[in-house]
């Protein structure tokens, strides 16, 4: 953190983005699961998440998702046309 | 990507504009619209913000989530410094100091610093006409400050300012039309819409900014924490709200409105009730007033597309 000398003048905050940096993943308490048989690759998942942390993986087309980031929130799994996602309990 | 009348996610612009890492609630629809907004609007972009739910989750300081210029205002000023950044670019621009390309400025901002605080600075910059989007994403109350009564909190819904009792049903006036006040200003375009519906709400977006002068979108927004209902059910109810007929989505082109959403047969508004905490105290009476209610504001909305 900044000790008051160095914050910058106007408080502004010239890193885009650097929000990245902070683990929201931690807040979870469900995580998604994909059952790829079911997965039709629409990328429904991908558009409805709040927290941006649903992409594809380049080679075969199926979507990964970001632990760093996910809330767990279950918009996926609640969304998914094919039911091809559902939540579980984290146990960690 | 211009093609947003396909339904096909994967052809969405993959940058994100509106980074993860954000401090939003498990389940916030607001910021799934923001989202969506900012990956229709993309890199030429500066944002200005009126105080609320999106400025704080969004902007801890020493870190943000935005990648695109952008700027705090207080609640009621939001329209007001828009118009002020579209106007020193103007001027820039005719002296040269500044690119000659176009960039849109996007005004956006609760449903409290639309409807109530800002609502004069809208009104100015709607009748000055700069060339920006207003988006209010409305999410029916005070969210950011816990759950106070805006004058957009819809009949009998509960908040801690309207509480229900013996003698109270919640929230015991109606929602504003700001859509209605928008299109009174005879600005190019008004539109509302759905996170649920991405593309309709993306496509809206682009029209909007692409229109000179101002342009205003409302975005309806689910808010899991402030109507008590499950984190999982924001998009549900973002598109239950459209299938009921309470928030229908039009668009008003020029003075003509155009629904963009039509149904044969409208959903019963129990549907879009039950999962939701804060409608939880209502009788069945209270509930077909409402659905009546409901049903005659769809009507007149379907005379206003279809009457001339």
């Amino acid at each position: 953190m900044f000790s008051w000398k160095e914050i910058p003048i106007g408080a502004i905050v010239t890193a885009p983005g650097s929000a990245k940096e902070y683990r929201t993943g931690d807040w979870r308490s469900q995580r998604p699961e994909w059952d790829l048989a079911k997965c039709i690759k629409c990328g429904l998942c991908y558009i409805y998440c709040p927290d941006a942390s649903i992409g594809w993986k380049q080679d075969d087309g199926y979507p990964w998702w970001d632990e760093y980031h996910c809330k767990g929130c279950g918009i996926c799994a609640n969304e998914c046309w094919t039911k091809a996602i559902h939540m579980v309990e984290e146990t960690e | 990507m211009d093609k947003y009348g396909l339904y096909v996610p994967k052809l969405a612009p993959r940058k994100e504009y509106f980074a993860p890492g954000h401090r939003a609630c498990v389940g916030c629809g607001e910021m799934l619209a923001v989202r969506q907004v900012c990956k229709a609007l993309g890199r030429e972009t500066i944002v200005i913000n009126s105080t609320g739910c999106i400025e704080i989750v969004s902007s801890l300081f020493p870190q943000t989530t935005w990648e695109v210029p952008w700027m705090h205002t207080l609640f009621e000023n939001a329209a007001a410094v828009a118009s002020g950044v579209e106007s020193a670019i103007k001027v820039m621009q005719r002296k040269g100091k500044y690119r000659d390309k176009k960039v849109n400025i996007l005004a956006m901002g609760g449903d409290g610093a639309t409807a109530d605080i800002g609502l004069q600075a809208l009104s100015g910059a709607f009748e000055r006409g700069h060339d920006l989007l207003y988006v209010c994403f409305d999410n029916e109350a005070y969210m950011n400050t816990g759950i106070q009564r805006s004058s957009s909190t819809p009949y009998g819904a509960v908040t801690t300012t309207s509480p229900t009792g013996k003698k109270s049903i919640g929230q015991q006036t109606q929602k504003k039309n700001l859509p209605a006040i928008a299109v009174a200003h005879n600005i190019d375009y008004v539109a509302t819409a759905s996170p649920a519906y991405p593309f309709d709400l993306m496509d809206k977006v682009k029209k909007g900014v692409n229109t000179k002068g101002p342009a205003y979108i409302q975005v309806f927004s689910p808010c899991p924490t402030g109507w008590r209902s499950p984190g999982e059910l924001s998009v549900a109810l973002a598109r239950l709200v459209v299938e009921t007929g309470v928030f229908p989505l039009f668009e008003v082109v020029k003075g003509k409105y155009k629904m963009s959403m039509e149904f044969e047969k409208l959903r019963s508004i129990k549907d879009y009730m039950k999962p939701q905490g804060r409608f939880r105290h209502l009788t069945e009476d209270d509930i077909d007033t409402i659905q009546a209610r409901v049903i005659e504001e769809y009507n007149k909305l379907k005379e206003k597309a279809y009457g001339q």
